[in-house]
């Protein structure tokens, strides 16, 4: 690795070194990326485990005659580089001609300045990562007499950089550090166990909140102990913003050019419909700096921008790559996301609700007779964003009368996306950023279909 | 892609017997990573290469080739591992990542430790018929367009039709500081079949794949048409489908369709890094009854060909077929190379990793239900009301608790003893224990299912299961039915 340098700099001269041995009629995109990560994990007060791994990778994709073809390798050795511009250029021919495969082009679009690296997070000593983790795990198990033990309790950074260069002129750069504290507690009481996590994130260390992360983990895993099986039956269910965030990012992905075009999104012919509630306002914008999967720019080098997809309800706005949008006859939204390792792909990044004006506990007021659900599982086999089938499993807390009661688990709740987003009866005011690409808040639901005894 | 060598240190000459980097190189590293103390320390070679194609809306997308080569060196003293991984295979890149490891690992004592290795050794894995990189690309791209043509002139409602095609050779080499010094050779092609159907009722999917730890000579016995007209057959069927029931009721597996349903409602929780946890409801549960008489549980890494096998395991250990639940006896755990020594006992060859790049822990197989006596119609006819799942989708299990959830993505209504209406896709849950026990028909038509890949802590692993049609007595199904 000797002459590399693993800042934007170096890593666009890569880049750019490789797109300058582009052949006449063949463009050339190529995508490099370094990253370094740390992993602590503690366990019974001592550590488990410290993992220091640094990682770079190359994507590179070459289009001559509207067929591309891809290649990637994990390393960004001189010799390597070249053989995966070869084999890239050797995959062209394998792919059938379309008129809209192309690399992207400048589109003159501003990128934000975001903000996203602290030096403080590079600077940071192992051993006070070490210290955090053991903090994390000693403050955990001690949050409350049921807890039983602390499976993991970790902590976690890394700083990133990636570069994009292509033949029609993209120069874009990159770079962010991120790092999380997670618990995941065991609590036990009369035989019987539970388990709950809790987390904290920031940019730098600094940002994090070891007593929160602890105090969620101990809060998470002990309010299910003495839960029991509820009836099944139609009732109203209000999510929280952990489990509304993950709806959300279900939601969203079906609103995406590629789905569309390939006749994969139930959505497809809706464009200017009303296909929810009046209440629903949902946007894309992974310019906000506060959203966890914030960037400034796409997968392809182009800016990222703020893209309304629904509006009171209407839906407003598929979003695209640039291969996508000019087979749709429009222009790209900036979402264009992959890694070094496949072709740009289409998707949101950052996208939240707009929040209502009630809180959490006043929504929950209102209902005579329901649920709140405070964890899913099993979103990824239950639910088909092609058909909108809904089913996932779920625990969470009745509602009697407009109060909290007794926790509830093992259990489902099912429904389709079309008529989950026009049974939205309300939206809580604790909008709330998580750990993924979409944003939380309290969600209120009519009736849904609660499957239990 | 040429194979890199020289400033690499790579030693690449397609021979099964050669290893990636010789044995004095990997001593050094050793030795570095043993300078300053430790009772153990591990250096895990990768060199990876992967092909995939793509067909789409009526076009081969792209072809891509990836390659992805490094180490991973594990250092151990006392209670903690330290661990780093890296691309720069030379002496000097290895000999850095043997000193982050160790510094992490924050050896205490001092002494030089001079690690010596056997030599190479160690058989490699499957038998290879046709190595995936000898076989033309343009052989590849066309099993792609037939099972499109295929798809589609199965039923015209089939409005869109995707097709993968995948093969990798992951050649790995293990090297520890107890003088052990082996490899193998893995080689894995993958075939998969998508297809969504367009009806008054919208749009439906289905799905079918196939993958075997084998060469090209797959498709020697796949049939990639027959493998798109049953994915669009699927989707078809689910154009008329009634919404799925809601709450407690008897469920039909069929055979090969259920495998995850052991996978998660008790073979993650077998694993020994979380019983040791007590992240597990089957902890200090050995020796116990805890599943019907019926039921024997097998995880075993040598089935030949099948999606979850190797030669040795990501830690070096031979596979091996360990049984679970013998007659619903818990008879063992599965063991990686940290938990079995703390336990002092032999691993059980389920120590894996994703890549180079992550530590290994304990992970399944093959994971199998063996057959039983009962016979498969008499099963569904002796059944009142329920539901028959031919297959089962992805699942998720939380050990700790038991409660785990599985998807359906091809399921019938069972009303009167006879298969009757398709249902909507939704989820089916249950806690893993008392599924367990409530199993009460196996049938003898064992078959293995389609090929998965199991997460476990942000490692994703190739893993296979089978089993025969059976039914639990209660499950609860989350649909929107009354």
């Amino acid at each position: 690795m000797t002459g590399t340098r693993d800042d934007e700099a170096g890593l666009l001269a890569i880049a750019e070194r490789v797109v300058a041995m582009a052949a006449p009629g063949e463009a050339i995109e190529a995508v490099v990326v370094h990253e370094r990560e740390t992993e602590v994990r503690a366990y019974e007060g001592e550590i488990e485990s410290l993992t220091s791994a640094e990682s770079r990778g190359i994507g590179v994709r070459v289009v001559r005659d509207g067929r591309q073809g891809f290649a990637y390798a994990g390393t960004l050795d001189a010799d390597a580089l070249i053989e995966v511009l070869g084999e890239a250029r050797d995959n062209v021919e394998f792919a059938t001609p379309d008129e809209h495969c192309a690399v992207a082009e400048p589109d003159g679009v501003p990128v934000a300045d975001l903000d996203l690296y602290r030096s403080a997070l590079v600077a940071h000593p192992t051993e006070a990562k070490v210290a955090m983790a053991l903090e994390l795990e000693r403050l955990t198990r001690s949050a409350d007499p049921r807890i039983s033990g602390v499976e993991s309790a970790e902590y976690g950074d890394s700083t990133s950089a990636s570069a994009v260069a292509t033949t029609t002129g993209i120069r874009a750069t990159s770079r962010e550090t991120g790092c999380f504290l997670s618990a995941y507690a065991l609590a036990e009481q009369d035989g019987e166990t539970q388990t709950g996590f809790g987390f904290s994130l920031g940019r730098e260390p600094g940002d994090l909140d070891v007593a929160t992360a602890a105090a969620q983990a101990a809060e998470r895993s002990t309010r299910m102990l003495g839960s029991v099986k509820p009836a099944s039956g139609r009732i109203a269910v209000v999510l929280d913003p952990w489990v509304s965030a993950q709806f959300l990012g279900i939601v969203a992905g079906t609103l995406n050019g590629e789905s569309v075009q390939k006749g994969r999104s139930l959505f497809a012919d809706r464009l200017g419909d009303e296909v929810a509630s009046p209440l629903l306002t949902l946007v894309d914008d992974p310019t906000d700096p506060a959203a966890t999967s914030a960037t400034a720019t796409d997968g392809e080098g182009l800016a990222t921008r703020r893209n309304v997809l629904v509006s009171g309800g209407r839906l407003e706005r598929f979003v695209h790559n640039s291969e996508t949008a000019r087979r749709a006859g429009t222009t790209s939204t900036g979402s264009a996301v992959r890694g070094y390792s496949s072709t740009p792909g289409v998707g949101v990044r950052a996208v939240s609700i707009r929040g209502g004006d009630r809180t959490p506990a006043e929504l929950v007021a209102g209902i005579d007779d329901g649920v709140l659900v405070q964890g899913v599982s099993g979103l990824h086999s239950g639910v088909n964003p092609v058909s909108g089938d809904f089913s996932t499993g779920a625990e969470g807390l009745r509602i009697r009368g407009g109060e909290l009661a007794e926790p509830i688990r093992e259990f489902t709740i099912a429904s389709t996306i079309q008529k989950m987003l026009t049974d939205l009866v309300a939206i809580g005011d604790d909008v709330q950023w998580l750990p993924m690409r979409a944003a939380g808040v309290t969600l209120v639901f009519g009736e849904l279909t609660v499957s239990g005894v | 892609m040429a194979d890199g060598n020289g400033s690499s240190g790579i030693a690449d000459t397609g021979s099964l017997e050669t290893g990636l980097l010789d044995a004095g190189l990997l001593a050094d590293t050793l030795s570095v990573a043993m300078a300053t103390g430790g009772e153990f320390a591990e250096v895990f070679v990768e060199d990876r290469r992967s092909t995939s194609a793509v067909l789409d809306d009526g076009r081969i997308e792209e072809l891509s080739s990836g390659r992805d080569r490094g180490a991973g060196i594990r250092v151990v003293v006392g209670e903690t591992t330290g661990f780093a991984h890296t691309a720069d295979l030379s002496q000097a890149g290895l000999r850095n990542a043997a000193e982050a490891a160790s510094a992490a690992a924050r050896s205490g004592g001092g002494g030089v430790r001079e690690v010596t290795l056997d030599g190479p050794s160690g058989p490699s894995s499957a038998v290879i018929g046709v190595l995936p990189a000898d076989v033309p690309k343009a052989r590849k791209v066309a099993l792609l367009e037939r099972a499109d043509a295929a798809a589609r002139s199965a039923d015209g409602a089939i409005s869109q039709v995707s097709a993968r095609y995948g093969d990798s050779q992951r050649r790995i080499q293990v090297a520890n500081s107890e003088g052990l010094l082996t490899g193998d050779r893995q080689i894995r092609t993958f075939f998969s079949v998508s297809c969504v159907a367009s009806g008054d009722t919208g749009l439906q999917t289905g799905r079918e794949s196939v993958g075997h730890t084998v060469g090209f000579e797959l498709f020697d016995r796949v049939d990639v048409d027959d493998l798109a007209r049953r994915a669009a057959g699927r989707a078809i069927t689910k154009l008329g489908s009634v919404p799925a029931p809601s709450g407690e009721m008897p469920v039909v597996v069929g055979p090969g369709g259920g495998g995850v349903l052991f996978h998660e409602a008790c073979g993650h929780g077998l694993e020994a890094d979380l019983v040791a946890k007590s992240a597990s409801v089957f902890a200090g549960r050995r020796g116990e009854m805890v599943a019907t008489p019926t039921v024997s549980l097998i995880d075993d890494g040598t089935m030949a060909g099948e999606w979850g096998c190797f030669a040795i395991d990501d830690e070096g250990r031979p596979a091996q077929r360990n049984v679970l639940i013998e007659d619903g006896v818990l008879t063992d755990y599965m063991w990686d190379r940290l938990r079995a020594r703390k336990e002092g006992r032999e691993g059980s060859g389920n120590g894996r990793r994703q890549s180079y790049r992550h530590l290994p822990m304990v992970r399944m197989t093959n994971t199998y239900l063996e057959g039983g006596l009962d016979d498969p119609e008499e099963i569904v006819a002796g059944t009142d009301h329920g539901v028959y799942v031919a297959q089962l989708g992805g699942g998720q299990v939380n050990t700790a608790t038991g409660d785990f959830v599985f998807g359906m993505t091809e399921a019938y209504l069972i009303e009167d003893g006879r298969l009757t209406a398709p249902i909507r896709e939704g989820n089916l849950i249950g806690n893993g224990p008392e599924a367990l026990l409530a199993i009460d028909a196996i049938a003898g038509d064992f078959a293995m299912g389609s090929p998965g890949t199991c997460g476990k802590d942000g490692q994703g692993v190739p893993v296979g299961d089978g089993t025969p049609t059976l039914r639990v007595s209660r499950l609860t199904v989350g649909g929107t039915a009354a």
